[in-house]
């Protein structure tokens, strides 16, 4: 089982085990770290928000339109590093991800 | 002693509650009483994805079963409760056995509207709220099968999309006199219209349903016109209405929905209510209201659990709901009502448009069709009672950050 690092909202960090064949929105869902996710994964609602750093954003799938639509005009919006987490497949080879959960607006 | 929170529903509020408790570690117990098999659900995906045979159910579910064993949850399914005792602060179960709580959260949604018409009973005759409806559903839809859909809102067209992608035989009746009347405006409406029939699906408006026909099983549908059609199976979306027997039985506020507060209190201060069973306030709209719609079973399902735990946060978003129908993403912000003024920003026939609703000037409401990019921006304007300049609004190369 791979791992993911998350630091909630709150500012604790923990560990996550990830499956493959998950989203990311729900592997952080199942973990209760704070990502609301109300549209459920089909990129309407910016609601699981998360930050991705550095050289992990580079492995991870490019942003569709629709998602940049939508992180574009959140207030939270960091270009290098902002993603919704409904739109990231989980994969072996992200094992050691760390990302932040945005806050909520 | 250990404080048992007990939360009755096991839908999406139920889900959200588990969660914020979990996530400012709750450290008493947690039992949940749902009627349907399922440990709890997303809904949304039902009349979309797992309808069309996309989704695995297992995908559906918020948690895994096995969460609710490892976190020490008092999963009972299959459970009705038959009564609140709020006297000695105990619940009755349809098995006979009683359920003591300290705090009680009412999730306990809505159930679909059935027709009471000649046949209403017959087999073929469906209606989509849960797993099982689709599963029931799924069985019997095929290609060429002559399906009739009762009323043209959002699950109404949904399954339309679906069964015409199926390769059925789609006809949809409405009583109103265009589709999705009671949540978009007439040029939303005439557009999804529009869609759907290129599609291949029959639509006919203003037209009620008065008997179905059938020896044994539905054959046929007879119309308010006297017209009878050859039916093979018949799904009736007419709306729902809130669970609120038990909240009543138990005499606690109840009108059009559980009466909570800003923070989900009910009359009964140990006694709380989330969802779509709830009639909250609307500091938006100036008056109570009672939704329908996933995020605010989420949001009050966080605020209920953030009042139980002693920590109130008023709960007060702009409402918003979405329907996927063939490859449109129709998101709806704000709460529009008929008499509001409707401005179209960009060309329907481009598949790619938003419609913004004003009310004496203020941006109440919006309705983008493939234009997320409005979709934010707008619920701003909105919880900010914004009044706005009506030319640039009704130009789509104006940003509506820029209004």
């Amino acid at each position: 089982m791979s791992k993911i690092i998350v630091t909630t909202q709150k500012g604790k960090t923990r560990e996550v085990k990830g499956a493959s064949g998950s989203s990311l929105m729900e592997i952080l869902r199942d973990a209760d770290m704070g990502v609301a996710a109300i549209c459920g994964g089909v990129c309407s609602c910016a609601t699981c928000h998360v930050y991705i750093n550095g050289e992990w954003e580079k492995k991870l799938p490019p942003r569709s339109e629709e998602e940049t639509d939508l992180l574009k005009e959140l207030e939270s919006y960091d270009p290098s590093a902002s993603r919704l987490s409904c739109q990231i497949e989980f994969t072996e080879e992200l094992d050691g991800l760390t990302l932040t959960v945005a806050p909520e607006e | 002693m250990t404080r048992t929170i007990v939360i009755v529903g096991a839908g999406q509020a139920a889900a959200q509650a588990i969660q914020t408790l979990q996530a400012n570690e709750f450290d008493g117990k947690i039992a949940l009483v749902g009627d349907e098999a399922y440990v709890p659900y997303e809904r949304p995906p039902l009349s979309k994805g797992l309808l069309a045979g996309e989704i695995e159910l297992e995908k559906l579910f918020f948690k895994k079963p096995a969460y609710f064993a490892e976190k020490g949850i008092d999963l009972r399914l299959k459970t009705t409760v038959t009564r609140i005792e709020r006297a000695a602060k105990r619940l009755k179960l349809d098995d006979g056995s009683t359920l003591a709580y300290d705090q009680l959260l009412l999730a306990t949604g809505a159930r679909v509207r059935r027709i009471s018409i000649p046949g209403a009973d017959l087999p073929g005759i469906h209606y989509l709220r849960g797993i099982d409806d689709v599963l029931g559903i799924r069985a019997e839809l095929a290609p060429g099968k002559r399906l009739v859909l009762v009323g043209a809102g959002y699950i109404g067209l949904e399954v339309a999309a679906v069964a015409n992608k199926l390769g059925a035989e789609v006809l949809v009746l409405e009583m109103m006199d265009r589709v999705m009347a009671r949540v978009v405006a007439p040029p939303v409406s005439a557009f999804y219209d529009q869609v759907h029939r290129a599609a291949g699906v029959d639509i006919r408006l203003q037209t009620g349903v008065v008997a179905f026909e059938g020896d044994g099983r539905v054959t046929a549908v007879v119309t308010d016109k006297g017209d009878k059609v050859a039916a093979d199976m018949v799904i009736v979306g007419i709306g729902v209405v809130p669970n609120v027997e038990l909240a009543k039985d138990a005499g606690l506020a109840v009108d059009n929905g559980i009466v909570v507060d800003d923070c989900c209190r009910t009359s009964d201060p140990d006694i709380f209510a989330a969802g779509d069973v709830t009639n909250h306030p609307s500091a938006l709209m100036g008056r109570n209201i009672r939704l329908e719609s996933v995020q605010n079973a989420v949001s009050q399902g966080r605020a209920a659990a953030l009042a139980m735990l002693g920590k109130p946060e008023p709960y007060n978003e702009v409402p918003w709901f979405w329907s996927d129908q063939y490859d449109l993403k129709l998101q709806i912000a704000g709460l529009s009502e008929p008499t509001d003024e409707a401005i179209v920003r960009g060309d329907p026939a481009t598949r790619k448009f938003s419609v913004a609703y004003l009310r004496d000037g203020v941006f109440v409401a919006i309705n983008t069709i493939n234009m997320l990019k409005d979709f934010l921006p707008a619920k701003k304007l909105i919880a900010e009672k914004r009044v706005v300049d009506k030319p640039k609004l009704a130009d789509p190369n104006v940003s509506l950050k820029e209004l």
